[in-house]
């Protein structure tokens, strides 16, 4: 479509849609824009990596060893003399690749699941949705720690465990959309020209509680780095040469009384974008006026 | 009411079935067998020791013992440690773990509700922001990164606390219990600043405040318990994730507790230890589930209404 040069009838009478309105409503929203600008920012980032990166992924200088901040090493170096932007730069990637990932595996089970349930109803409906109680009450960080040590710490796996706890909310907050909005008259609509389910779900239910499921998905990414973080901190997530933020931290936790920029400064950069992704969830769920997606 | 603790109760065998059988499988497809890493043993030795350990049974013999041994609140010998049983390790690892849970568990109450008591009474204005960013800091902080640099600041920089143990010495129980009770203070403090802010509206505190009631007496007294409910419903899975959060608090400290057990008997490959203690915690966290759960119910009026009908 090209651009017209002057708003036409049909457009001014339009009006304003409800993505519109929220946007407008998210970009007062100071704390929110400042979280997407920050998140973007380190997203952009992480996908230039490997051009942006200072120094070589392994590259070590044991002679050097750690030494604090300087012009050479912005942050400093860890005791392999490592350039630590670069290790932070990296490990960045797999944090919020990690995060995306195993959300967006969740919000597929999740949604997927929550829509069939809400739609059929009935005795098909109790079942699975008592099958997601069952899950809720198993204690899954316990089962994700045994699950690392039992298979070994395979980056798949990881993603996948802990899609598999993630997905659970997403299924009750899906299902909730779906239940309210097939006694509408557009589905009956749906219906009665005769579409399939499959197509009213993808076409009809899911766009409409596209809502609730962004605000849920922003506010998932976040817990779902925190959960790697906690893991590679103990070592059962990433594995060394590969590094993450959480690993990151563990090292720099070791030796912070000496080097305490080695746990400083990935510290910061992955509170900062649990921070941004908390606060855009926020303004997202004020913007769209989601309730229950959260407390 | 009883209709919904049975139901909760029926909900919580068969959760608890799940995770002792998939515990118990998953260890066992476990590649590598307990004593591979040991040097190369007489046959003799080999099957007595498989014997002890019923590993010359079949895997549905295994089971079904084990299944029996459970009965009997027996959780079998552990495999690192000759001649201890995994009931003695937790038992030695157990109460240090709850005192520091339940340390944490009063830091997150007390701070939590106080802050989120606190910014509801005002919402919207600096008494509001204030407690509530401080409570997103909080729940961005993850424990790991809390843990260090509370050591850093107040155990080396200013040297005013101990940095490691657990009642070694004087007010080494300190910062363990703030760095695991920070984040539930934060959520606790969204939950009962939402719940307040709920029940504030309603007419019965108008009535309340009209009849000429002091402010402090409206509040904690009419206000509170429907305004903590949210709180309360949180409590089971805040306990479930103190649990899993001291393993992470255990290990900085370095404090003798189950969670830092499980830890190493994850690297050391103790399964025994790793499958007692899955099925001690997980039954333990159900179980908390479970009461925080009919707890919630039993001060919810509508709740407890809608089930007595049934």
């Amino acid at each position: 479509m090209s651009a017209p040069a002057t708003i036409s009838l049909a457009e001014a009478e339009r009006g304003t849609s409800l993505w519109q309105d929220a946007w407008r409503r998210l970009r007062r929203n100071r704390l929110a824009v400042c979280g997407l600008f920050v998140l973007v920012f380190f997203i952009v980032i992480a996908l230039l990596t490997p051009w942006l990166a200072p120094y070589g992924y392994a590259q070590q200088n044991l002679e050097l060893g750690a030494t604090p901040p300087s012009a050479a090493h912005w942050l400093g170096t860890d005791i392999f003399g490592r350039d630590l932007l670069t290790l932070m730069l990296y490990g960045g990637r797999i944090s919020l690749a990690v995060g995306f990932i195993a959300t967006a595996v969740a919000l597929l089970i999740g949604v997927t699941w929550g829509a069939i349930a809400g739609y059929a109803g009935g005795r098909i409906d109790a079942v699975m949705m008592r099958l997601v109680d069952i899950l809720y009450a198993l204690p899954f960080m316990i089962f994700i720690v045994l699950l690392m040590v039992v298979f070994g710490r395979n980056m798949l796996l990881l993603f996948l465990a802990i899609g598999a706890v993630e997905w659970l909310t997403m299924a009750r907050i899906m299902r909730a959309q779906v239940q309210s909005l097939r006694q509408q008259e557009f589905v009956e609509a749906a219906i009665s020209l005769g579409l399939s389910p499959a197509a009213i779900i993808r076409r009809h239910l899911v766009p409409n509680a596209l809502g609730p499921i962004i605000v849920y998905t922003t506010l998932t990414i976040p817990s779902v780095m925190l959960l790697e973080a906690f893991l590679s901190f103990l070592g059962l997530g990433v594995q060394p040469p590969q590094t993450s933020w959480g690993l990151l931290i563990s090292y720099g936790a070791e030796s912070m009384e000496e080097y305490p920029w080695l746990l400083v400064f990935p510290g910061l950069a992955l509170t900062l974008t649990l921070f941004s992704l908390n606060f855009l969830g926020d303004g997202l769920r004020d913007a769209l006026d989601v309730r229950g997606a959260r407390d | 009411m009883w209709h919904f603790v049975g139901y909760r109760v029926l909900q919580a065998i068969p959760v608890l079935l799940v995770v002792i059988t998939v515990t118990f499988f998953l260890v066992r497809i476990a590649p590598g067998g307990p004593f591979d890493s040991e040097k190369a043993v007489i046959p003799e030795v080999q099957a007595a020791l498989e014997a002890q350990y019923r590993l010359n049974l079949t895997l549905w013999q295994q089971y079904t013992a084990y299944l029996g041994d459970l009965s009997r609140g027996d959780l079998g010998p552990s495999f690192k440690y000759p001649g201890r049983s995994v009931n003695e390790l937790i038992a030695a690892g157990f109460p240090v773990t709850a005192e520091l849970g339940f340390y944490a568990l009063l830091v997150a109450l007390f701070i939590g509700g106080a802050a989120g008591i606190i910014a509801s009474l005002r919402p919207n204005t600096a008494q509001d922001y204030v407690p509530m960013s401080a409570a997103m800091i909080g729940i961005c902080m993850p424990s790991f990164l809390l843990g260090p640099m509370l050591i850093l600041v107040f155990g080396i920089y200013l040297d005013w606390l101990p940095v490691s143990g657990w009642g070694d010495s004087p007010g080494d129980k300190i910062l363990p219990s703030i760095t695991l009770g920070s984040a539930y203070a934060a959520y606790i403090a969204r939950l009962s600043r939402a719940g307040m802010l709920e029940v504030l509206s309603q007419d019965y505190i108008r009535t309340a405040r009209a009849k000429g009631l002091p402010e402090w007496q409206v509040v904690l007294k009419h206000a509170l318990r429907g305004g903590l409910l949210p709180v309360v419903a949180f409590l089971g899975p805040a306990f479930a994730g103190l649990l899993s959060g001291s393993f992470v608090v255990e290990t900085i400290f370095q404090i003798p507790g189950l969670g830092r057990f499980y830890v190493q008997a994850a690297f050391n490959r103790d399964y025994t230890m790793i499958l007692g203690s899955t099925v001690f915690l997980a039954t333990l966290i159900v179980l908390f589930n479970l009461l925080s759960d009919i707890l919630a119910a039993w001060m919810n009026p509508r709740l407890r209404a809608q089930y007595g009908e049934r």
